[in-house]
């Protein structure tokens, strides 16, 4: 498809598909915000956790409270290290009983699965990789729905957000579908066998039903600015070994009343102490566009943070960034300043998400 | 793709137009389709001393800022002001959208530069 790639921890990978066939950054956004896009997030890795003892191996290897999922649920978890900052962020699908399935990032697949393996020793419980089994191919947008459901007989209107079913699609019998994604928008991830045929031929049959809703193929450069607008973190920009979960400010999707999981000791600690950073969503109210990794300062000029992630955004129109600052910056509506090419371009601290998808009516 | 051959060409994706003394200078059709959609445009002001081969300022697409360098010295006499509120000029029409217009220290300096069969040529053998 003529796509400019990119070399991602190692995996070829799209950027953006060509302006001839109607594509670029861009358009592919806003194809998402409004009608709908595909992504091939074969990168993404999966990790099997089954036996009698997979929920309790879980739930010591993830932060949130897996006791909650029912069978053909998913939630938003993140596996962590003891001293309580990130392995990894993952989505836990429950797929039956003792049946677990974590799909992690791609730059950390192997440290992802080795971590899960050498802590879940002690537990009756199965381990396997699969990463190297699926294509995942995420439809994302609103009309996602009306492009699946042309492709096969699970009725995807009782599929709710972060739930997940079984059905053929492509005359493919028994594939996973979870109506999840990395886009702040409704849509769906499948995963399909990783035979290079048959992944090729469900991606153009996906490409052909879409024709009438307009669907384009988008790359990881719309998926960033996507997920940006969305607040998603991306794996060593918003979350790292360096980073704890509070400072993340993904404490909701930290079950604290689960009396163990790894990491746990030192956030207690950590949140006694007290946070002196977080992660705040900047937008620019001078000319100019932050970048991953600009210096953030204060009205004086002083350092006194850095942009995790900072991009023009295309639904909203306005370059946005993530940062992490000292909290006594973190307030909406504190002017700051980023530095970009030497000069300091003014900045406001702004609500996030920056983008919240509309409830359906 | 035909690169317009009324003008001269640098490795690093500029072109430049001069008539006289003066000249026009703006990135090829090849660094907008390799930058994708652009969205900003930073340019020197008027009067500005550029330098051959040195940065004088920058284009971003949505994924990424790139450094602009001057194909050749001069004083920069006018800049084009649309790009600041239309810079997607520049994918749609990169051999027309001129960023600014230069007058020449050393015209001598374009001769060193490359022709429109030149540049095409090292486009086919950079990818």
């Amino acid at each position: 498809m003529l796509a400019k790639m990119v070399d991602f921890n190692g995996w070829d990978m799209p950027v953006e598909y060509p302006a001839s066939i109607g594509c670029g950054i861009i358009n592919e956004h806003m194809a998402v915000r409004t009608g709908v896009g595909i992504f091939d997030v074969s990168h993404m890795g999966d990790i099997r956790l089954a036996g009698p003892q997979a929920l309790a191996a879980v739930q010591h290897i993830s932060m949130n409270d897996a006791s909650r999922l029912a069978v053909g649920q998913a939630q938003y978890s993140a596996l962590l290290y003891p001293q309580g900052t990130f392995v990894d962020d993952v989505i836990v699908h429950r797929l039956g009983e003792d049946e677990y399935l974590l799909v992690i990032n791609a730059g950390t697949r192997e440290k992802d699965f080795n971590w899960v393996r050498d802590n879940t020793r002690q537990f009756d419980c199965a381990v396997e990789n699969l990463s190297d089994d699926f294509t995942q191919i995420a439809i994302q947008g609103p009309k996602a729905v009306n492009v699946l459901q042309k492709l096969t007989d699970a009725d995807l209107s009782a599929v709710k957000f972060y739930w997940v079913t079984r059905g053929t699609v492509c005359g493919l019998k028994n594939i996973l579908i979870a109506r999840t994604g990395y886009t702040a928008e409704d849509g769906f991830e499948i995963y399909v066998p990783a035979d290079e045929a048959t992944s090729a031929r469900v991606w153009n049959e996906i490409l052909n039903a879409g024709k009438e809703f307009s669907l384009v193929p988008c790359g990881l450069g719309a998926r960033n600015t996507l997920r940006l607008e969305g607040k998603l973190p991306l794996y060593s920009h918003e979350i790292s070994d360096t980073i704890n979960v509070w400072e993340a400010g993904l404490d909701r999707f930290c079950k604290m009343e689960k009396p163990e999981f790894v990491g746990r000791a030192a956030l207690e600690k950590a949140k006694s102490e007290g946070v002196t950073r977080t992660l705040v969503g900047l937008e620019m109210v001078e000319r100019g566009i932050a970048r991953d990794g600009y210096k953030v300062l204060d009205g004086g000029a002083r350092e006194i943070g850095y942009v995790t992630s900072g991009s023009p955004a295309p639904f909203l129109k306005k370059n946005i960034a993530l940062a992490y600052v000292p909290l006594e910056f973190a307030a909406v509506g504190t002017a700051l300043k980023v530095e970009i090419r030497g000069q300091g371009v003014g900045a406001a601290v702004v609500p996030t998400p920056f983008y919240r998808r509309p409830k359906k009516a | 793709m035909g690169y317009p051959t009324d003008r001269k060409y640098t490795k690093e994706h500029e072109w430049i137009q001069a008539s006289g003394t003066s000249a026009a200078i703006g990135i090829t059709d090849h660094a907008q389709e390799a930058l994708g959609d652009i969205v900003f445009v930073e340019l020197p002001k008027v009067g500005a001393e550029l330098a051959a081969g040195k940065t004088f300022g920058s284009v971003e697409s949505v994924k990424a800022v790139s450094d602009l360098y001057a194909p050749a010295s001069g004083t920069v006499t006018e800049v084009n002001n649309e790009l600041a509120t239309s810079p997607e000029n520049v994918n749609k029409d990169p051999h027309g959208s001129w960023m600014m217009k230069i007058t020449l220290k050393n015209p001598g300096e374009l001769d060193g530069l490359l022709s429109s069969a030149d540049y095409e040529k090292f486009v086919a053998e950079e990818i």
